[in-house]
C-alpha cells in the first residue's frame, strides 16, 4: 500500500463525506456469531471532533467523482476539485484495520454516481459484501442507496448492510427541483418504499425461521439540508413527520447548509452555518419520537417557525398555560414528561419514586430535572411560584437566569411573506 | 463508633455487611484496610473475607432486589470513592428491613446517591469502550493503556471479549496496575508493573507492527479532515472528550 496515495485519498473522501450527519451505530443488535470480528449492537461514539461531531464510524465516499450537479454538494460535476476513488480493497482494508484498533464501530459508506446508478451500487454492495462474507466482520455497516438504482441490489444491500439511508435533500420538491436538477424525488421515494417493505417481510419471515438472515437490522435513515432554501420550520416537520410514519424512519437527519459555493441559487459562502435552527429541529424531532409530542402541536400555520431564543417544548407549554400547573405527585407521566425541564429519565424517576413518598421540590431538584424551568409548571409551595405569571413573563425570567452560547444569535427567524 | 475493615474486595465488602448483622456492631463504619490507621478513640473490627458470608449477604439481596439494583451496587463498588461503603451498608440495610423492593425510592437520599454514582462509573465505563486505542505490536497482541476515574476494567471486559473475539488484545490500567488478557480463548486478569511511552518513535519502531505507524497517520488524517471548520465548538469537542482522556488517544497527539 502506497502510503502517501493512501494518505491524500482517505482526506478528499473524508472531506467530501463529511456533510452527510448521520453516524448513528446503534440499533443493530448484530451479534459475533461466528467468532469473527466485531459486533455490532452498542452505539459508541469514538471520538469528537472539534466542531463537537461525533465520530462513531468510518465515513467515506467510495469515490467522489460524481455525473450529477447539485449545486449545494461539494462533490458537483461542475466543482473544480481534485477527483479520487479507493478500490473495495482499500476500504476494506482501511474499515479492518481501524476497528481492529477500536477507533471505529464500522463503516459508513456513500459515493457520488460514477457511469450510472446501478454501477455505483453495485460497487458500494461489494465492499460490505466482502467485508461481511470474507473477512467474517459484524462491525456497523451503513450504505448510502443510490438514487435509481436497482430493487434487486437494493435487496442485496440489505442482507449485508445495518442500516440503509437515501437522502432526501430539500425539503420541497420544488427546492430539489433548483438546486438537483439532475435528481427527481421520486428516485428518493421508491428505494424507501422497497427497504421499508424489505423489512416488514424480513421480520414475517423471522417468524416463521428463526435463521433467517437480517434485512437492514437498524433500519432506514434519511437526511435533508436545512438554511439552503426558503422552507419553513413546519414544511420540514410535517415532511419528517411523514418520514417517520409513512416510512417507518429510524431517523430524519437535518443538516445545516455549509456554504461550499459561489452559486447564486445558494446563500453566499461565509454566510453563518444556521446551527441554532439545526439545534430546534433535532429538539422537535425528540419531541416527536420519544415525547409523545403530535407535530401540529410544535408547529401550525400561526407558529410556522420554531422560536430560536427557546426550545419548543417550552414554547408549546407557553401556549397551553392552560394545562398548567400539574400536581408532580398525581399527574400521568405523559404530561411530566412535557413539562419544560423535566426529561424522559426524570419524568421516570418522578412516576417511580412517588410510590414511596410524597416528593417534595428539594427531592425534584436532586433528582436531577431543571427546576428553574420547570417550577412554573408544577403545583409548588413558595408565593413566587404560586403566582399568575403571564407567558411572556415566564419566558423573560427563564432566559435572565440562562446564558445560552447561542446568545448573539438570537434574532428571530425571518418571516418570509 | 466501630471501624470495620475489610480487604478491598467485593466479597470483602459483603463479609463486612454480613458482620455488621452478625456482631451487632455499633455505629458500623466500613472501610479498606490500606485507607486508614485505625480510630484513636472507638473500636476497631477486623473482616476476613469468607465467601459464605459474602455468598449469604447476596443471596438475601437477590431476594430483595432486581438484577439491575445489584449491578448498581457493584458499580458503585467500582468507583472506589471514600465512604461509599457506609452509603452501601445504609442501602443494604433499607433493602432488608423493606417489605418491597426500595431501588426506586430515590426521595431516599442514599437510594438516589447509588443510582446516580452507578450512572457516573457507567459513563466511564461507556467511555473506555470507546476511548480504547489498540497498538498493534510486532507479536500480533493488539495493546492499550488506559487511566479510568473508576477501576472499571471488570464492567468491560465482556465487551471487548464479545467484540474482538478473533485477536489477541491486552487493556491495561496504568493507575490501578492491572490488566486484562484475552487470548483468542478466555480473559484473564493479569498483575504487572511497566510503562510504554506511546509517544516515544523510537519505541513504535521497536515494538509495534511495521504497518502500525501507518494506520496511526492515517486516523489522524481521517479526524482532521472529517472536521467541519465552519461549526468549530471546542466547548463541545472537550466536553464529549475531555482533556485527561486525550494522552491516550492517537488522533489527540
Amino acid at each position: 500500500m502506497n502510503a502517501d496515495r493512501i494518505t491524500e485519498k482517505l482526506s478528499i473522501l473524508a472531506d467530501a463525506a463529511k456533510y452527510d450527519v448521520s453516524c448513528s451505530s446503534s440499533g443493530s443488535n448484530r451479534k459475533n456469531h461466528n467468532k469473527g470480528l466485531g459486533n455490532a449492537s452498542n452505539g459508541i461514539c469514538h471520538a469528537y471532533t472539534e466542531d463537537g461531531r461525533c465520530v462513531s464510524l468510518l465515513k467515506i465516499l467510495l469515490t467522489n467523482v460524481c455525473i450529477f450537479d447539485c449545486a449545494y454538494c461539494v462533490s458537483r460535476k461542475s466543482n473544480d476539485i481534485k477527483r479520487a476513488a479507493f478500490t473495495v480493497q482499500e476500504v476494506v482494508d482501511l474499515t479492518i484495520n481501524f476497528y481492529r484498533r477500536n477507533y471505529i464501530e464500522g463503516l459508513f459508506l456513500s459515493s457520488g454516481i460514477f457511469k450510472n446508478a446501478d454501477y455505483t451500487m453495485e460497487r458500494l454492495v461489494l465492499v460490505a459484501k466482502k467485508l461481511r462474507t470474507e473477512h467474517k466482520f459484524n462491525g456497523y455497516i451503513h450504505l448510502k442507496t443510490i438514487p435509481g438504482a436497482s430493487e434487486e441490489l437494493i435487496k442485496e444491500a440489505g442482507l449485508y448492510a445495518d442500516r440503509l439511508s437515501i437522502n432526501v435533500e430539500m425539503p420541497t420538491e420544488k427546492s430539489l427541483a433548483l438546486l438537483a436538477p439532475d435528481k427527481n424525488r421520486q428516485d428518493m421515494l421508491t428505494p424507501m418504499e422497497i427497504v421499508k417493505t424489505a423489512i416488514i417481510q424480513n421480520k414475517e419471515e423471522k417468524k416463521l425461521f428463526k435463521s433467517t438472515p437480517a434485512f437492514a437490522p437498524a433500519g432506514q435513515s434519511t437526511q435533508m439540508v436545512i438554511g439552503a432554501t426558503p422552507e419553513t420550520d413546519l414544511e420540514i416537520l410535517y415532511l419528517a413527520n411523514g418520514f417517520y410514519k409513512k416510512f417507518d424512519m429510524k431517523r430524519v437527519y437535518y443538516s445545516g447548509y455549509v456554504p461550499i459555493s459561489n452559486d447564486n441559487r445558494l446563500p453566499a459562502i461565509g454566510t453563518p452555518v444556521p446551527m441554532i435552527r439545526e439545534n430546534r429541529l433535532y429538539q422537535a424531532d425528540w419531541l416527536m419520537r420519544f415525547y409523545g409530542f403530535k407535530v401540529q402541536e410544535i408547529v401550525d400555520i400561526q407558529n410556522p417557525l420554531l422560536d430560536t431564543d427557546i426550545d419548543p417544548k417550552l414554547s408549546w407549554a407557553l401556549r397551553n398555560m392552560h394545562l398548567f400547573p400539574i400536581d408532580i405527585n398525581r399527574a400521568d407521566y405523559e404530561i411530566i414528561v412535557r413539562v419544560p425541564g423535566i426529561g424522559v429519565q426524570s419524568a421516570k424517576k418522578i412516576c417511580a419514586a412517588r410510590k414511596f413518598a410524597k416528593l417534595s421540590s428539594t427531592h425534584l431538584q436532586k433528582i436531577g430535572i431543571s427546576y428553574n424551568r420547570a417550577k412554573y409548571f408544577i403545583n409548588s409551595d413558595t408565593e413566587f411560584e404560586k403566582k399568575d405569571w403571564q407567558p411572556g413573563q415566564i419566558k423573560n425570567f427563564i432566559l435572565s437566569e440562562g446564558n445560552s452560547k447561542y446568545k448573539p444569535n438570537f434574532s428571530p427567524q425571518i418571516k418570509l411573506f | 463508633m466501630t471501624v470495620v475493615l475489610y480487604d478491598g474486595t467485593f466479597a470483602g465488602l459483603l463479609t463486612a455487611i454480613f458482620e455488621v448483622y452478625e456482631y451487632k456492631l455499633q455505629q458500623p463504619f466500613i472501610c479498606r484496610d490500606t485507607a486508614t490507621t485505625g480510630s484513636l478513640f472507638g473500636n476497631t473490627h477486623n473482616v476476613f473475607t469468607n465467601l459464605d458470608k459474602s455468598k449469604r449477604v447476596y443471596k438475601k439481596l437477590q431476594d430483595k432486589l432486581s438484577l439491575k439494583a445489584l449491578k448498581q451496587l457493584y458499580d458503585c463498588y467500582l468507583s472506589e470513592l471514600p465512604e461509599i461503603e457506609n452509603v452501601m451498608l445504609r442501602y443494604v440495610q433499607y433493602a432488608l428491613r423493606s417489605k418491597i423492593a426500595v431501588e426506586n425510592d430515590y426521595a431516599n437520599s442514599d437510594v438516589l446517591q447509588l443510582q446516580q454514582l452507578s450512572r457516573k462509573v457507567h459513563r466511564e465505563k461507556h467511555r473506555m469502550e470507546a476511548f480504547v486505542r489498540f497498538q498493534l505490536t510486532k507479536d500480533d497482541l493488539y495493546y492499550a493503556i488506559v487511566q479510568p476515574d473508576y477501576n472499571v476494567l471488570p464492567l468491560i471486559s465482556k465487551h471487548f471479549k464479545d467484540r474482538y473475539a478473533d485477536q489477541r488484545w491486552l487493556i491495561y490500567d496504568g493507575m490501578r496496575k492491572y490488566g486484562l488478557y484475552y487470548d483468542k480463548e478466555t480473559v484473564q486478569e493479569v498483575q504487572m508493573n511497566f510503562s510504554v511511552d506511546i509517544k516515544s518513535e523510537q519505541t513504535l519502531k521497536e515494538v509495534f507492527d511495521e504497518n502500525e505507524e501507518l494506520y496511526q497517520q492515517l486516523w489522524k488524517q481521517y479526524f482532521s479532515s472529517v472536521n467541519i471548520a465552519a461549526r468549530k465548538n471546542m466547548k463541545l469537542h472537550i466536553q464529549h472528550m475531555p482533556k485527561r482522556y486525550w494522552r491516550y488517544l492517537v488522533e489527540k497527539q
